[in-house]
């Protein structure tokens, strides 16, 4: 029993990272029908920002972190600016590329500059973190994940629900001809998801820096596994994303933790190839309001 | 220049994906404070012509590639949607479109786009006070609503953005009757008590030269009648083709007309 809770909280925890992942991708699906396959290099890209920042520069954490998040956000409104924007209106094969370049070019960059060691961070987090509860044991950055993960998605959730940049971007992602009409700058909503889902692959990415290490090939891979989630959740639904990425986390360490290790990195993808064969729209995928 | 002038459209020809001639030099002109309407058949060209003056023709890959669109004065043709609205020109698509996901109000806030600080609060009411119906929808999701209630909801939501010249396609489009007098009351309304202008497309010619103070009626692409409201409703012509009172019988193409033939053509 005591085992179970632990790996519950542990999978949450890993989930919620998986989630913030997800919901950047589907962000950017949703908003600009793109699939953004440099998705894991943008959790790298987080990683080492912060690494530059913490190690290399040697700044407090709390300013890493917040340098970051900052850094990563902007990088993603210069990635929207310099490479998508150009291709906006071709078809999907020549974008789905382009992000498939994208990835390789990162990844390029990332070893070219950090070169290919598994690195770490400084153990910053407060031991206090970690949860002691009979023969459970948390350790502290599993805590703040799952800290972290609910503070960004409430964030996001409240500001896509009740901030106008918020209902603008959902509106985009409804009917595009009549965000336009109504003045929504487009162009700027689909630069503002990008930057969004930086930003939240920056702390995905930074998180699971800590988790495992850092290394550019590792957190690319992680990366990937957006796509059994959103796949899992739903391509058009963050809420989707959200629940898919918890699942997701949640069967990985329990996989790990009752059958094999081996197995637990396969798991993901065995979901996906079972979800696309039995319900290809997801769990929580758009369903159709026929009225209208 | 005359000083109640607000839009002036010059000679324009419109060309989409750049072979389908579509709009054969175009000219009218929308006093400010009127209601202007534009009749004609589908496919005569009204969609595009709004279209070309919202700037809404660039992302089908429409072009205004002749001729010259002024606002207040300023050359407006081919600048990008996101600058026209701005400048207090506002669109009602054709056939109803709104963010079905998002409930009524959310639909309704995506209205402030184009205005500083984005405020809401006083405008909603204003809305809800023109579109009574609504405020018992706002929480709902807007893809469950009737078609009268999703009317009001796109004129609401225009209105939303506080337009100097407001854009109508076909607002009476498939609403039962009652609901089509009751839109275009509203409609008046909105242009004596908030001094908006408004361009106003119509099928249905009967409606909407009962509201309307100047019109156009538009074939293939050109201007071919324009006159004050009340004349047009007495022109045979138009009665004809367009409010069907006339007597005669089996409906001739508009180019059999002898009146029309006769008439000089707008170019
Ligand atoms: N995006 C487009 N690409 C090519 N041709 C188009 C496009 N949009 C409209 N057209 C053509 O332009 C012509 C005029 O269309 P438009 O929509 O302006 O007519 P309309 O007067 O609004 O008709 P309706 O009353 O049916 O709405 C039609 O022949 C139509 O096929
Ligand atoms: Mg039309």
């Amino acid at each position: 029993m005591e085992f179970f809770l632990q790996l519950s909280i542990q999978g949450l925890s890993v989930g919620f990272l998986y989630a913030l992942a997800a919901l950047g991708f589907v962000m950017i699906f949703k908003s600009s029908s793109v699939l953004n396959f440099a998705h894991g290099e943008l959790l790298a890209i987080g990683a080492f920002i912060f690494l530059a920042f913490s190690v290399w520069l040697k700044l407090p954490i709390y300013l890493s972190f917040l340098f970051t998040l900052v850094g990563a956000f902007i990088l993603g409104f210069v990635i929207e600016r310099l490479f998508l924007r150009p291709l906006i209106g071709e078809a999907l094969i020549e974008v789905i590329m382009l992000t498939v370049g994208l990835a390789a070019m990162f990844k390029g960059l990332l070893l070219v500059i950090f070169g290919g060691n598994l690195f770490s961070y400084p153990d910053f987090l407060p031991a206090g973190l970690t949860i002691r509860w009979g023969a459970i044991n948390i350790p502290p950055v599993y805590v703040a994940s799952f800290i972290i993960g609910i503070i960004f998605l409430s964030i996001f959730g409240f500001f896509f629900k009740y901030s106008s940049q918020g209902i603008y971007m959902r509106s985009v992602a409804d009917n595009q001809p009549a965000a336009l009409s109504l003045g929504v700058h487009v162009r700027r909503v689909f630069a503002m998801s990008w930057a969004i889902a930086a930003l939240v692959c920056a702390i995905s990415g930074i998180i699971l820096g800590i988790m495992n290490g850092i290394n550019v090939h590792d957190i690319s891979v992680l990366g990937l596994k957006v796509f059994p989630v959103v796949i899992l959740g739903g391509l058009e639904s963050i809420g989707g994303a959200i629940i898919g990425g918890l699942i997701i986390g949640v069967l990985e360490t329990f996989t790990g933790g009752y059958v094999s290790t081996s197995l637990k990195e396969v798991i993901p993808y065995i979901v996906l190839v079972f979800i696309l064969l039995v319900k290809p729209y997801g769990l929580f995928g758009l369903v159709e309001i026929e009225r209208v | 220049m005359e000083d109640n002038l607000l839009l002036q459209v010059n000679n324009i020809s419109v060309v989409y994906s750049d072979v389908i001639q579509v709009l054969k030099g175009v000219s009218l002109v929308i006093r400010k404070g009127q209601i202007v309407s534009l009749l004609g058949s589908n496919g005569a060209g009204k969609t595009t012509t709004l279209k070309a003056i919202s700037g809404l023709l660039k992302p089908e890959n429409g072009k205004v590639t002749e001729g010259s669109i002024e606002y207040e004065g300023k050359g407006i043709h081919n600048s990008s949607p996101e600058t026209i609205t701005r400048l207090g020109i506002i669109q009602v698509l054709e056939g109803r479109q709104p963010f079905k996901y998002l409930t009524v109000e959310e639909n309704l806030r995506v209205g402030t786009a184009t205005r500083w600080g984005k405020p809401y609060k006083k405008d909603l009411e204003l809305v809800y006070s023109y579109f009574q119906p609504l405020v018992a929808r706002k929480n709902r999701q807007a893809g469950f609503c009737s078609g009268g209630e999703l009317q009001m909801l796109v004129m609401g939501r225009a209105l939303m953005a506080h337009p100097q010249l407001l854009l109508l396609d076909e607002p009476s489009l498939g609403l039962a009757p009652f609901l089509v007098r009751e839109i275009f009351a509203i409609v008046k309304r909105i242009n004596e008590e908030q001094k908006t202008t408004i361009m106003l497309v119509e099928q249905n010619a009967n409606m909407a030269l009962l509201i309307a103070h100047y019109g156009y009626v538009m074939e293939n692409g050109k201007i071919v009648m324009e006159e004050a409201a009340t004349n047009l409703r007495e022109n045979p012509d138009v009665k004809e083709f367009y409010l069907g009172t006339a007597s005669s019988g089996a409906l001739k193409s508009y180019k059999d007309v002898k009146s029309y033939k006769r008439r000089k053509r707008w170019l």
